[in-house]
């Protein structure tokens, strides 16, 4: 999964220097905080570490072994930040000394592996383990299931980056310059590999290595299991989750709604009732539906209900936006901001509905 | 022998011959880099330099035939200089190999355009635009990877990191990359060691969840050993007189051949570019 040199343009690999920079900054920043002095020889070991777990072959169902990056792992036993830049290290190393990833594709490299897998496996991680004690069974599936998130949100990212190339970087000839495939043939060319074997790989690793410290070095499990969490008495600490990650992963997804513009034509099955008059959009259907032609009229409880409720801004943009883009990145976040208002209203409607049993059931004093 | 068997024997056999092939990639660049070429006398500092404009101008360049003339002079530095070719070969073809394989190849058939050629038995249309972008991608891969491998095979490590001092690389960042190779090497041979140790004491054949377990723990022991390595290197730093402060001696000069290189790899990546554009 490093990419080469020659895959990305020189644009994209400028550009992923720059996205990885800040993170980097800040994660040294906070180490710095943290460690002070030990912070060199920390950060070495770390490094060294992730490079040679690299390198392990993990035996999976099925006889097949796969790579896993041990990015998950660091991020849980190390932290974030610790773990962004020790992965990052190790890919540098790779890249100069092994050949493995490019030197202009480092950035991209570090971007996708280091700093996306480290926030996404920690996220994932903390969510879902939860208040769990350090010894608890389910903090080996959260450990697991976050390296699966890790490296498939890494590998997507990659894949999106490999999917853009041929939209903007084209010779005379009409050849691809740099990576040749776009979104469509990249996402899932890169995706099958990822969410079959290396996101199991990653599972299996990740997952073993805390149920090997859970027995053996409990307390390298304490830094990120969150304040409140004991050893091993089993009691929760009957604090309320946080909610962090996940505002964090909403927030993600609002950055990514320009992605969409990428994508080409309606979602399939996202047709408007007019949609089957139209022979361009006629054709686009029968496209996205292995040559499958549609009917001739737009069906006709389509057609009755598609008058029932007009949408405030059709295909996600108001008309007095010039922009089709800039509309769509805004509708998206208004639509989420609305969703969001509309589960903070029902929480407190139901709050205010709960509160008289609850007042019922404390004793007075 | 059985499937399961052979697998086993696969799992223990490959871990550790990568381990082994990283070694010896690492030792044998240390010797290539105190051989007596003309690259090898050449200031850290230029060769950094001229291999970084030399990559930039691989990924700027739009033309093949530029891309092949820039892997061609690589290709003839490594010879003049002595580094040894089939060392250079096996990085390269790793390094760009794989990638060709699963990603440049699919790209013949896959990429719309003017048929020139169908594949046999298959019947699949390879197009002059696939052709160009398969050779694009191998040929970028490997002239980059080999300016990579010509720096690292002429120069030893340490250097290279000094030379990062003089484009004003944080000391902290020199700092870490250079203690992190040396334990790359030691946590390398200490996962080699223990995987040959299980090895010697399995006998039989392992299920698969107990080789899974195997590997985790495998990593595992190795992780606490490194954390417990990372509190004792500390420890040993703050007797010498570590505060901190981390200092790297800076005693290169530039002699008059250096700075001939230096304008001659600026030339070269100058030009490169310009007529690749």
């Amino acid at each position: 999964m490093h990419i080469p040199d020659g895959y990305l343009s020189p644009s994209t690999c400028a550009a992923l220097y720059a996205g990885a920079a800040p993170f980097w900054w800040v994660a040294l920043r906070r180490l710095r905080r943290s460690l002070h002095t030990r912070l060199v020889p920390r950060l070495a070991l770390f490094a060294a570490f992730s490079f040679v777990v690299m390198m392990f072959n993990v035996p999976l169902p099925g006889g097949t072994t796969g790579h896993a990056t041990g990015v998950a792992l660091a991020a849980i036993v190390l932290g974030p930040s610790a773990s962004i830049l020790a992965v990052s290290t190790a890919l540098v190393i790779q890249a100069f000394f092994f050949g493995d990833g490019g030197i202009t594709a480092l950035g991209a490299n570090s971007f996708n592996i280091a700093i996306v897998g480290s926030l996404v496996a920690y996220a994932v991680y903390r969510a879902a383990a939860g208040r769990a004690p350090l010894g608890a069974p389910r903090r080996v599936v959260a450990a697991g299931l976050a390296g699966y998130a890790a490296i498939n949100m890494a590998a997507l990212v990659t894949a999106v980056e490999f999917g853009i190339q041929p939209i903007f970087f084209r010779d005379a000839s009409g050849a691809p310059l740099y990576c040749p495939y776009p979104l469509g043939v990249a996402v899932p060319a890169m995706m099958v590999g990822h969410l079959t074997i290396a996101g199991f790989a990653e599972f299996f690793l990740t997952g073993g290595v805390v149920a090997f410290l859970q027995k053996t070095e409990p307390s390298l499990l304490a830094a990120t299991a969150g304040r409140g969490v004991r050893p091993d008495d089993g009691h929760e600490a009957g604090v309320r989750p946080s909610l962090r990650p996940l505002w964090a992963a909403l927030g993600l997804l609002l950055v990514l709604t320009p992605l969409g513009l990428m994508a080409g034509g309606a979602a399939w099955g996202e047709w408007s009732a007019s949609d089957f008059a139209d022979p361009a959009a006629r054709q686009a259907i029968a496209d996205a539906s292995f040559g499958q032609a549609p009917p001739d009229a737009a069906p006709r409880g389509l057609a009755r209900l598609a008058s029932v409720w007009t949408a405030p801004f059709p295909d996600y943009a108001p008309s007095f936006l010039k922009s089709q883009a800039v509309g769509y990145a805004l509708s998206g976040m208004f639509g989420a901001g609305l969703a969001v208002l509309a589960v903070v209203a029902a929480g407190a409607a139901l709050r205010v509905v709960r509160r008289p049993t609850h007042d019922r059931g404390r004793p007075t004093p | 022998m059985s499937g399961r068997a052979r697998s086993e024997r696969g799992l223990f056999e490959r871990t550790v011959d990568g381990m082994r092939q990283a070694m010896e990639r690492a030792t044998s660049a240390e010797a290539g880099a105190t051989a007596a070429g003309w690259m090898q006398r050449l200031d850290p500092r230029v060769k950094l330099a001229a291999v970084l404009a030399l990559v930039a101008a691989v990924a700027l360049s739009h033309r093949l035939d530029v891309i092949a003339a820039l892997l061609a002079a690589g290709i003839a530095m490594a010879v003049t200089s002595r580094v040894p070719l089939s060392a250079l070969a096996s990085g390269v073809s790793l390094a760009a190999g794989a990638f060709a394989v699963a990603l440049a190849a699919p790209a013949l058939v896959l990429t719309p355009g003017r048929a020139v050629a169908v594949v046999p038995v298959a019947g699949w249309v390879v197009t002059a635009q696939g052709l160009m972008s398969a050779c694009y991608l191998v040929l970028r891969a490997a002239a980059a990877s080999t300016f990579g491998f010509l720096l690292v095979f002429t120069t030893p490590w340490a250097h290279v990191l000094k030379a990062l001092r003089a484009f004003h690389v944080p000391v902290l960042f020199v700092a870490v990359l250079a203690m992190t190779y040396r334990y790359i090497l030691l946590l390398l041979d200490s996962a080699h060691d223990m995987f040959v140790a299980r090895r010697s004491r399995t006998v039989g054949r392992l299920t698969a969840a107990t080789r899974r377990r195997l590997v985790a723990q495998s990593a595992g022991a190795l992780l606490v050993k490194s954390l417990n390595m990372g509190n004792d290197v500390f420890l040993a730093m703050q007797a010498r007189g570590y505060r901190g402060e981390v200092r790297v001696l800076d005693d290169f000069t530039m002699a008059r051949t250096d700075w001939f290189a230096l304008a001659a790899a600026a030339i070269l990546a100058a030009v490169a570019v310009w007529v690749g554009r």
